[in-house]
């Protein structure tokens, strides 16, 4: 899943996070976007990592990683830790992905999620055209072997953040190498065309 | 085989040759009461490169000691944690400069309970003052300025080691660069202190013991100790591991005895274990070494609790636990994790998953030593880097 992760989606996150802030990256992998950060920004990192090969990587590269599950373990940071937290497209992998949320909201002072978007207009396709579950490249696993458990679309979070009363800052849907900003008024139309969706919240 | 007297002696005469330090200033103790003009027996492995940016500091466990690889020049036996320190090992000694001092109170050197007691001039025995592990790494401070070492790359040990690199890292916080706790805890757990006291009832019933003035006549509580040694090993090992090296294995016979000698493998690996140590080990040096373990909290240390202790932290920690180990089990390394994280510290953390229980420290473990190695490694450059600018 985190080799697949787009260039772009790297690019917008940065673009997202000021200098010199502190930022913890949950479920980091093997610190691509950690080392992202570090060299297009002045930018303090950490990581937390379930998988040990990942972990040892991090380490390999000097970058600061935490052995663990977010699901789990994601209490032993303190409130507001953090400027930022990102959650690059494992939200729908969680058992309880709004307790994973609520965590992340206490432990930064705002949070990047970005997610794959269950709403593009391939996904729809194949699953209104063929009647089976979508496999892309944001998707490239089969229903019977993906990680993913709450799959959503941008619109979804949209929703959920009006009815959990989480601020909404920016929202950014992504389609290869094209970003644009979702709004209220556009939600629809990019809720079609964006393959990625990257909420600032908090 | 010699007797034990001779062994003593000889080995006495050995730890005459030995590098140590002999520290002058007076040092008050956590008891109350001070040492002045003590040993501090050392060993260095690699050389001090000339920005002194390569030096790393290990600390030794409960029964461990100065000599961290090649030849243990005492015993004639290998170093104890040559799997990982040495030349093109994961702490590389081509490299880095290791330094490893033996702990007060033990017997390979430094001040301790086998000493002359200046004021009665026989061996301290009893009259030995308690100390704590906060005593310990208070009398190494002065070694690394006698070595040129104003910073450390990296200060490192596992089990006790580690207990002694978390006070070290608390009481000094601008000493080390970075520091690799491994399998060790901020505080003595209820079981940790039940094993410790097992092994010292085991010494303390022997008779030979003799409120520890067996050491005026020159001969050693044996059984005792090596009952001591035994209940280490066993909590050292972890119930898989321990089933699958020995299982019901008998000791070279088709059959059981019927009698109380070694049966089993298991059996007879620990009477070896146990009586092999003996030799090299002096018994009231455990009584006082466990003791300061037990001692050890340092979160009542610093009243706030453990955040406080990690207060403005600049050194970058990675902490590694094994997740076998019953000893020092991955909760008590996540917590020292925990506390990192909440004082704002830069820390990082891995658990390796393995059968080997806590002994794995010591044991050719390769994701254990590759993560070790990208550590250090990774440190290095930065603490290069920090430095030039």
């Amino acid at each position: 899943m985190k080799s697949l992760k787009m260039k772009k989606e790297f690019k917008v996150i940065a673009d997202l996070l000021p200098n010199h802030t502190r930022v913890l990256d949950v479920g980091c992998g093997d610190g691509s976007l950690m080392n992202f950060l570090k060299k297009e920004k002045n930018i303090k990192v950490r990581g937390l990592e379930l998988n040990q090969d990942n972990v040892q990587q991090c380490i390999h590269k000097g970058l600061p990683v935490i052995q663990g599950n977010a699901e789990t373990e994601l209490h032993q940071f303190p409130d507001q830790s953090f400027d930022y937290v990102v959650l690059s497209q494992t939200l729908q992998a969680f058992y309880k992905p709004e307790e994973v949320l609520k965590n992340l909201l206490r432990i930064g002072k705002a949070v990047i999620v970005s997610i794959p978007n269950f709403g593009y207009w391939k996904v729809r396709i194949k699953l209104l055209f063929f009647g089976e579950m979508p496999v892309t490249k944001t998707l490239p696993n089969t229903w019977y072997n993906t990680p993913n458990l709450h799959m959503c679309t941008i619109k979804d979070l949209f929703n959920f953040c009006d009815e959990k009363d989480i601020n909404i800052k920016k929202v950014v849907g992504v389609n290869e190498n094209k970003t644009s900003l979702i709004k209220k008024n556009n939600l629809e139309i990019k809720n079609l065309f964006s393959k990625l969706g990257i909420f600032l919240i908090g | 085989m010699p007797s034990l007297a001779g062994l003593f002696f000889w080995m006495n005469v050995k730890i005459e040759n030995i590098k140590k330090l002999d520290v002058s200033e007076p040092l008050k103790l956590d008891c109350g009461k001070s040492i002045s003009n003590f040993p501090l027996a050392y060993e260095t492995y690699g050389k001090l490169n000339d920005n002194k940016d390569n030096a790393i500091l290990v600390f030794h466990a409960l029964t461990g000691d100065q000599f961290v690889t090649g030849i243990n020049p005492i015993t004639n036996k290998e170093g104890w944690w040559t799997t990982a320190v040495g030349p093109n090992k994961a702490i590389d000694t081509n490299k880095y400069f290791v330094i490893c001092a033996n702990v007060i109170g033990g017997c390979m050197g430094s001040l301790g309970p086998r000493n002359i007691n200046p004021q009665t001039n026989k061996p301290y025995g009893l009259d030995f003052p308690v100390i704590t592990i906060k005593d310990i790494v208070r009398a190494q401070e002065s070694l690394l300025e006698h070595l040129g070492v104003k910073k450390l790359l990296c200060a490192t040990g596992g089990s006790m080691g580690g207990m002694q690199l978390l006070q070290f890292c608390a009481t000094f916080p601008d000493k080390a660069f970075s520091a690799i706790p491994i399998a060790c805890s901020s505080s003595h757990s209820a079981q940790n202190i039940a094993l410790n006291e097992l092994a010292r009832q085991a010494i303390m019933s022997d008779p030979v013991w003799d409120n520890g003035k067996y050491v005026f006549k020159n001969v050693q509580p044996k059984n005792g100790l090596a009952v001591a040694r035994m209940v280490g090993h066993i909590s050292y090992l972890s119930e898989k591991g321990m089933q699958e090296k020995f299982g019901r294995k008998l000791q070279e016979k088709a059959n059981y005895e019927f009698s109380f000698n070694a049966d089993f493998q298991v059996e007879s690996y620990l009477r070896h274990q146990g009586y092999a140590f003996v030799e090299r080990f002096d018994a009231n040096s455990i009584l006082y070494i466990t003791r300061a373990m037990d001692y050890f909290d340092l979160s009542k240390q610093f009243n706030g609790g453990l955040v406080e202790a990690f207060k403005n932290q600049k050194t970058k920690f990675l902490v590694i636990s094994f997740s076998s180990d019953w000893l020092y089990t991955t909760k008590e390394n996540k917590d020292i994790v925990i506390a990192l994280n909440a004082s704002g510290a830069d820390v990082s953390y891995s658990e390796i998953v393995t059968d080997k229980g806590h002994d794995s420290f010591l044991l050719d473990e390769p994701e254990f030593l590759k993560t070790l190695k990208g550590f250090i490694d990774s440190m290095y450059e930065k603490f290069k880097n920090e430095k030039r600018i």
